[in-house]
């Protein structure tokens, strides 16, 4: 049925264009405009042929991707990372607002356990800082027009938005060297594990449904660990292929570079302003792990009791720096 | 006013590339730069033909759509223009445009773009009609001195024709006629939603 009706749309411009424009089409060859551009529009493809100048991609004649890349940047990516971004922020305000701020139980211990070496948190740091810049100058692109422009002004925003351009082209390097430091440093932490499944049932803790046990990341760390090593290698490379224009690949890989990249960033930013709230406002004692790297001794025995355990019996090599189990511990 | 386009009457066009030149004399437009190409399909076989394209100056035109600086505005004679001045070369405007027509120099970083370079209808740009400074950014402004693109004036076939939609329209369906054949208007359907039937 849909073929037949597909088919039918096809041959309407045939007929209307050879009944009044080609008499004679098998004398001059059978291409006509209307058909060629309204058959690569319905099929997909480009019209082709061949150039004397050496650019590749000036031999596309019509390319009618175009018109979905256009939909895509202009509401596909626009409404997804809309709505990310400010259905997150609205959760967390929500979260925030109903449950307050998660506190230790036992209350400060004062004593002290290294859970970041300096290594680890200067990496975590150069990704962060690089991510942030990354993030914000890649919305720009999307949203600046609409929100910035009206209040800047063109010029003020031009000279913003190309600043923006090379920070995002630069800070690519750091960000990807970041990431493979990361996966260095903690995939062996991070494989998922029966204890996971165990602590997603609970709800992490979150729903009020006990407290589940937690080697030295539990399973929501290990799923922004996964978010930002497969997500963030996801955007480097599209962001490679687009950094490089036409190295690797034409217009419709530039496209699909560009539509891989667009929506993987806006979702990685919306996973990451829940990271950054419960690694901050939203959990008392979190931001100590990557700030100092020294996180309050209850405060890691309620969240991640087994690594306590773990670094206390020497079982794993405490984290560079020292980390040394206390006395009773 | 009138509604300028382009149209390229294939059966035509003798791949010359004198407009290719043309264009790029008229403006100096700088290496690995051209605001304007003949494409050859079918070439060496039956149905070969030839046409000139450039920016086509769309109706509801994706470049301007898609630009993060707003940097594109259509012209009383909906001619597409863009402020160099605001371009940021992000090259959006080349994802969007169904005819390939914007262009870089590589003067960015990484090989990449620096400001978007395209096709003005000879009508030069924002700055004051003209002036040394146009030239510079965008080339020469014939527009302004009551003439046509050069590019379809100096056309030794009249394959490309500039000017007026309807009147450019109504040329190439008389030459159909007469002739008894034609392959349609390439990239209108595309570019403004119509086509040339006669």
């Amino acid at each position: 049925m849909m073929r037949a009706l597909f088919a039918a749309l096809l041959a309407l411009p045939l007929l209307a264009g050879g009944a009044l424009a080609q008499p004679a089409p098998s004398v001059r060859g059978a291409i006509s405009a209307e058909e060629m551009e309204l058959q690569r529009m319905l099929q997909g493809g480009r019209i082709e042929g061949r150039v004397s100048i050496p650019d590749r991609q000036s031999a596309s004649l019509v390319q009618p991707a175009g018109k979905e890349w256009r939909d895509f940047h202009n509401r596909t990516l626009a409404w997804v990372g809309g709505v990310a971004v400010l259905g997150i922020l609205a959760a967390l305000a929500g979260f925030l607002g109903l449950k307050g701020r998660i506190r230790i139980a036992g209350g400060a211990s004062g004593r002290t356990i290294t859970r970041f070496s300096l290594l680890e948190r200067a990496n975590h740091w150069m990704v962060a800082s690089s991510f942030i810049v990354l993030g914000l100058t890649g919305l720009n692109l999307t949203f600046g027009r609409h929100l910035l422009l009206p209040l800047l002004g063109p010029e003020t925003f031009t000279a913003i938005s190309i600043a923006g351009k090379y920070a995002h082209n630069y800070l690519a390097f750091p960000f990807t060297l970041g990431i493979v430091v990361m996966l260095v440093l903690w995939v062996r932490d991070n494989i998922p594990n029966a204890r996971d499944i165990d602590w997603l049932r609970k709800g992490g803790g979150f729903l009020g449904l006990g407290h589940p046990e937690a080697a030295r990341f539990n399973a929501g760390q290990k799923v922004v660990f996964w978010i930002t090593v497969l997500g963030g290698g996801a955007v480097a490379v599209s962001g490679y292929v687009l950094i490089f224009p036409f190295a690797v690949t034409d217009i419709a890989g530039m496209q699909l570079a560009h539509m891989v990249h667009g929506i993987i960033a806006v979702l990685m930013i919306a996973a990451m302003l829940a990271h950054i709230y419960i690694g901050s406002i939203g959990m008392e004692g979190a931001f100590d792990a990557m700030g100092s790297g020294q996180v309050d001794y209850n405060w890691a025995k309620e969240h991640h009791g087994l690594w306590v355990q773990d670094v206390a019996k020497g079982h794993r090599a405490p984290p560079p720096g020292d980390a040394r189990a206390y006395g009773a511990d | 006013m009138p509604r300028m386009k382009f149209l390229c009457d294939s059966d035509r066009c003798i791949e010359c590339n004198a407009c290719v030149t043309a264009c790029k004399n008229e403006h100096e437009v700088p290496w690995g730069i051209n605001r304007r190409r003949v494409v050859t399909l079918n070439d060496g076989r039956p149905g070969e033909r030839s046409i000139s394209m450039a920016c086509m100056h769309c109706t509801d035109a994706p470049c301007a759509a898609v630009c993060p600086v707003s940097c594109f505005y259509t012209t009383a004679d909906a001619i597409v223009l863009h402020d160099k001045d605001l371009c940021i070369g992000c090259g959006y405007c080349f994802y969007a445009c169904p005819f390939g027509a914007p262009q870089y120099p590589k003067v960015g970083n990484f090989g990449g773009r620096g400001k978007m370079d395209k096709c003005t209808y000879c009508a030069g740009g924002p700055q004051q009609d003209n002036t040394g400074v146009e030239y510079i950014q965008y080339g020469s402004n014939r527009i302004a001195e009551g003439k046509l693109p050069l590019c379809a004036e100096m056309c030794s076939t009249k394959a490309l024709l500039a000017g007026d939609g309807d009147i450019i329209a109504s040329i190439y369906k008389e030459r159909v006629q007469r002739r008894g054949y034609g392959s349609g208007a390439w990239g209108w359907r595309t570019a403004y939603k119509a086509d040339v039937t006669a």
